[in-house]
């Protein structure tokens, strides 16, 4: 197999204020049919605007033009092969967005009386039956807005728990190979995070924790399979330390889509798990958002869920806000209702068979690639993995090639980069997930891309470190913008030069 | 359908050349007790047996498109431009993520900074942030950077924000020992005097909504004196469709200004996805939450835009970062970007035109009626209090209304117990002045 830079993206586009231009406009709105008055006839002159918003004149072909040709200078997972370890970039099927459209879902407002409401609460409490079904857990709230949104509710439960229990543990033990937003929730419900150092095999040190986790620990928080792409083989013991201490377990789910099928969450003892229907459950992940974070919990967790839950009551779906135990509100609203009905939509078409068959292949795929790589690059943990693994650049790094040169390398062949710099226990780590829904050519030729690259470093390291060369841009400066931020486009300045250019058009005219 | 292109044969042959006998074998590290369970779920179906379904669902709901609605309350219905969906439907922005490889993300980061200035436009800010979950948790999270910033844990809060708004605070603050003191509006809009006797020098901020949960305009540069004297931030949560007329919270000093921005561009959707954003005076800019994108060059000194200052964040801090947000809003802060370009300078004053004009025709044609008084005599934006007169009933009115397909108003009685037999209407450009006269044929035959 052969592999070749392609250049096919769109180069430059100018901001859109740049090709702002006076009187010009992209849509029309209908003509006032109610006898009209003048504003300060309602509202006194001092409440109002001074100055008026300096947004764009543009037609709306220039929008269109606009916004396309930007969409023109993106890799995504319709177009590349998006091998974003921790991600889970897999395919996002078009019925799912199809049946997110549908008006009767669009255009229905959160207060509307509950019985115009049924059909919408109905999908949303079957989504919640499923995914017990498919975790193990108890019950699920839906409402969480991502994955850390998910993990935040956790926290505030396991804090209403304890509170409960009468206790006042002020501690969460979180391994060293988490991910960024475990501490971080943690921390955003004031408990104290002890980070725990991974064993020589990258999982759970079991004596560390037992050692670790005292009368004061509240929770671990776990990620399983971790960010190594290692299932935790003690997972039972595990779980069983933290409940003897009198503590819980969170579970991470973001790497669930290794389990689909394969093994439950729920019976391995965990507490709380969220999952992160934008990774596991194929919705889009829409260039950062939105995702969503639903959380299942243990049976005696049930009574602290956020309010409202969605209830069966007499053949009807009711809201229920009246939960004394509850945290109370994570969100306004009631989630993000948009992204449960593509997660429900997938759900509905894979069945029992497609999703274990996604764990499956999930698995399959990863191991694939890992055995491809493990000749040309260091792979420091395991010998297997589930849905993903993590190799280490520190072999190529010796000839002054770092984990982010391969990665610029790799968009030069046509391919998103992995996650790189992650989980922070790896030197130069470089984090692949394929996913199920890559086929075994895609895999070899991005294996063939990965085999050329660690060879081209043994010849010309000099060429890698200059890559990528084909794409939009060349590598950014990225301290030039931390130090000097400009955050936005200043489109004052620009009215003024197009002022300008406008004053010195006519003078030439006359 | 599962999506997956490789077959049993493809497996064959990948297990092959691993030397793998059989795929259980990569599963070894799994405790054999776990894998004895089996679903429930039923089995796979077609697409168009599962769109049967899903259309079978949606038409369970009453949507606001088959009937005449005057529900808001934190949830609007504004016309959304074709093109919104159209280009917001380009699978290169929906299915690529957060923007990690700028080389290869141009598009959505270059989407990012237009949409921080267009928000900073909007509000009279200076710095904008690439979005929050929604309106709740932006205000929230603005609550937290005050009480970070100014060491002082006392937030006072107007009770005349949204309720949902309120509950999100407490839940989100219970615990970290601050106390919220929330402000009466007993005439639809802060108490003022109240306000002054509350806010102190132990003050990290004052939280006010303009305009706020029953529709009225604050006096806002009022407020913003009393909380600087204090040395406490103000934080203005704001409708974006009304700043297109009203004062911008960067005219009246505003710290932090945050909202809901689903008005821009972005469907009711049963309360989410929304858009959360969030706006700040350039000395908080390192306090920030959430993404920044910013401007530079490339090694050839190509201007190109990448994610910035992300010291803040939690994948670089961990637990001391100032907030524990990832994923954000993305895919919606690109429709609020693509709508505020297709309506402009000029389209964005003539929609909070419109909204002002069709929501006082409606509430000045309804208290001609004999059936409401006006709940409040203040100035309001796009919607406004009526308190149902004599021994009428709110609750029943809108049964009646359901009736002919009309939804009406909120019930205030649903989060404020004392103002029993009041409704929360809104009228914005979508309602016609026919679909207005429809309203007060109704209510006119009680």
């Amino acid at each position: 197999m052969t592999i070749k830079e392609t250049k096919i993206m769109n180069q430059t586009e100018p901001l859109i204020f740049e090709i702002s231009s006076p009187g010009r406009r992209g849509f029309t709105l209908p003509t006032c049919d109610v006898p009209e008055k003048s504003i300060t006839n309602f509202i006194p002159q001092n409440m109002l605007r001074k100055q008026e918003a300096i947004l764009p004149e543009v037609s709306e072909i220039d929008v269109v033009r606009h916004f396309t040709r930007l969409s023109q200078m993106n890799y995504c997972v319709d177009t590349n092969f998006y091998p974003l370890g921790s991600c889970t970039m897999k395919y996002n099927p078009k019925v799912n967005e199809e049946s997110a459209r549908l008006e009767g879902f669009t255009n229905l407002h959160p207060y509307q009386p509950i019985e115009q409401c049924q059909g919408i609460l109905k999908l949303l409490y079957d989504l919640e039956q499923i995914l017990k079904d498919i975790s193990g857990m108890s019950a699920f709230t839906l409402q969480p807005a991502a994955g850390a949104h998910g993990e935040l509710t956790g926290m505030l439960i396991i804090r209403a728990y304890m509170k409960k229990q009468g206790e006042t543990r002020h501690k969460i033990i979180i391994p060293d190979s988490a991910h960024g937003t475990n501490p971080a929730s943690a921390a955003l419900c004031g408990y104290e995070v002890e980070s725990i150092q991974s064993n020589a095999s990258g999982l759970v040190d079991i004596k560390k924790l037992k050692d670790s986790f005292t009368r004061d620990t509240a929770a671990l928080m776990i990620t399983n399979p971790n960010t190594l792409g290692l299932f935790e083989k003690d997972i039972l013991q595990i779980c069983k330390i933290a409940h003897d201490a009198g503590g819980l377990v969170y579970c991470d789910g973001a790497n669930m889509n290794a389990l689909l099928g394969m093994a439950r969450p729920g019976d391995m003892g965990v507490d709380i798990l969220h999952l992160n229907l934008h990774k596991t459950f194929s919705t889009p992940h829409g260039g950062g958002g939105p995702g969503a974070g639903p959380i299942g919990v243990s049976e005696k967790l049930k009574q602290f869920l956020p309010v409202p839950r969605i209830e069966p009551k007499d053949n009807t779906y009711v809201l229920n806000h009246d939960c004394p135990n509850s945290i109370g509100r994570v969100r306004a609203f009631y989630g993000h209702v948009g992204m449960m009905i593509r997660a429900y939509t997938y759900l509905l078409s894979l069945g029992k068979e497609g999703i274990c068959k996604v764990g499956e292949f999930a698995v399959l795929n990863a191991n694939y690639l890992r055995h491809k790589l493990e000749k040309y690059y260091d792979i420091p943990y395991g010998k297997i993995c589930m849905h993903e693994f993590v190799i280490s650049a520190k072999r190529q790094k010796k000839k002054g090639v770092s984990a982010l040169d391969i990665a610029k390398k790799l968009l030069d062949y046509g391919f998103y980069a992995p996650t790189i710099y992650f989980p922070l226990i790896v030197e130069e780590a470089i984090m692949i997930e394929p996913t199920e829904t890559e086929s075994r050519e895609t895999l070899d030729a991005f294996a063939t891309a990965m085999i050329k690259i660690a060879a081209d470093i043994e010849q010309q390291p000099e060429v890698i470190q200059k890559t990528p060369k084909t794409t939009p841009i060349s590598r950014p400066d990225e301290v030039k913008a931390a130090r000097e931020p400009n955050l936005t486009g200043c489109p004052r300045m620009q009215v003024f030069s197009n002022l300008l250019i406008i004053i010195r058009a006519t003078r030439l005219q006359r | 359908m599962d999506y997956i292109p490789n077959t049993e044969r493809d497996k064959e042959i990948m297990l092959k050349e691993m030397g793998i006998p059989s795929f259980e074998a990569l599963l070894e590290d799994i405790p054999k007790t776990l894998r004895q369970f089996s679903l429930a779920l039923p089995h796979g179906i077609s697409e168009p047996e599962v769109l049967k379904i899903l259309k079978e669902l949606s038409e369970r709901n009453a949507s606001t498109d088959k009937c005449i609605s005057f529900l808001g309350a934190g949830a609007y219905e504004h016309y959304i431009p074709s093109i919104v969906d159209h280009l917001a439907a380009r699978s290169e922005f929906y299915t690529c993520y957060t923007p990690y490889q700028p080389e290869v993300s141009q598009g959505t980061l270059q989407v990012i900074y237009e949409f921080q200035t267009l928000m900073c436009e909007l509000t009279g800010m200076d710095v904008s942030n690439a979005s929050m979950y929604d309106g709740s948790t932006a205000l929230t999270e603005a609550a937290l950077l005050s009480i970070r910033l100014k060491e002082k844990n006392k937030i006072v809060c107007s009770r005349a924000i949204h309720p949902e708004y309120r509950q999100v605070i407490r839940t989100y603050l219970k615990g970290l020992h601050t106390e919220i003191i929330e402000i009466d509006s007993p005439e639809g809009t802060t108490d003022i005097e109240r306000l002054k006797k509350v806010v102190d020098d132990k003050t990290a901020a004052v939280l006010i909504q303009n305009p706020n949960f029953f529709g009225c305009i604050e006096d806002m540069g009022a407020i913003s004196n009393i909380t600087h004297k204090h040395d406490a931030l103000f934080i203005a949560c704001v409708n974006p469709i009304s700043l297109g007329i009203l004062k911008p919270p960067g005219e009246y000093n505003a710290d932090i200004a945050v909202g809901e921005a689903q008005v821009l561009g972005n469907y009711l959707n049963y309360g989410g996805p929304y858009l959360g954003f969030f706006t700040v005076k350039k000395e908080l800019l390192r306090k920030m939450p959430g993404r920044i994108a910013g401007k530079t060059v490339d090694s050839n000194g190509k201007r190109c835009f990448v994610l910035t200052l992300q010291a803040r964040e939690q994948h670089i801090r961990r637990e001391k970062a100032t907030s524990n947000i990832c994923t954000n809003q993305g895919l919606l802060a690109l429709r609020a970007c693509i709508y505020l370009c297709a309506l402009g300078r000029t389209g964005m004053t003539e929609l909070a035109n419109l909204n002002i004009q069709k929501s006082h025709y409606a509430y000045e044609r309804l208290c001609t009626l004999n059936v409401f008084e006006p709940a409040f005599k203040k100035p309001f934006f796009n919607e406004f209090a009526l308190k149902a007169k004599g021994n009428i009933q709110v609750g029943k009115v809108n049964d009646y209304l359901l009736k002919k397909g009309i939804i009406g108003g909120l019930e205030l009685s649903r989060f404020y117990p004392e103002l029993g037999n009041r409704m929360l209407l809104c009228a914005t450009e979508t309602k016609t002045k026919e679909s207005i006269d429809r309203l007060i044929a109704e209510l006119s035959k009680i």
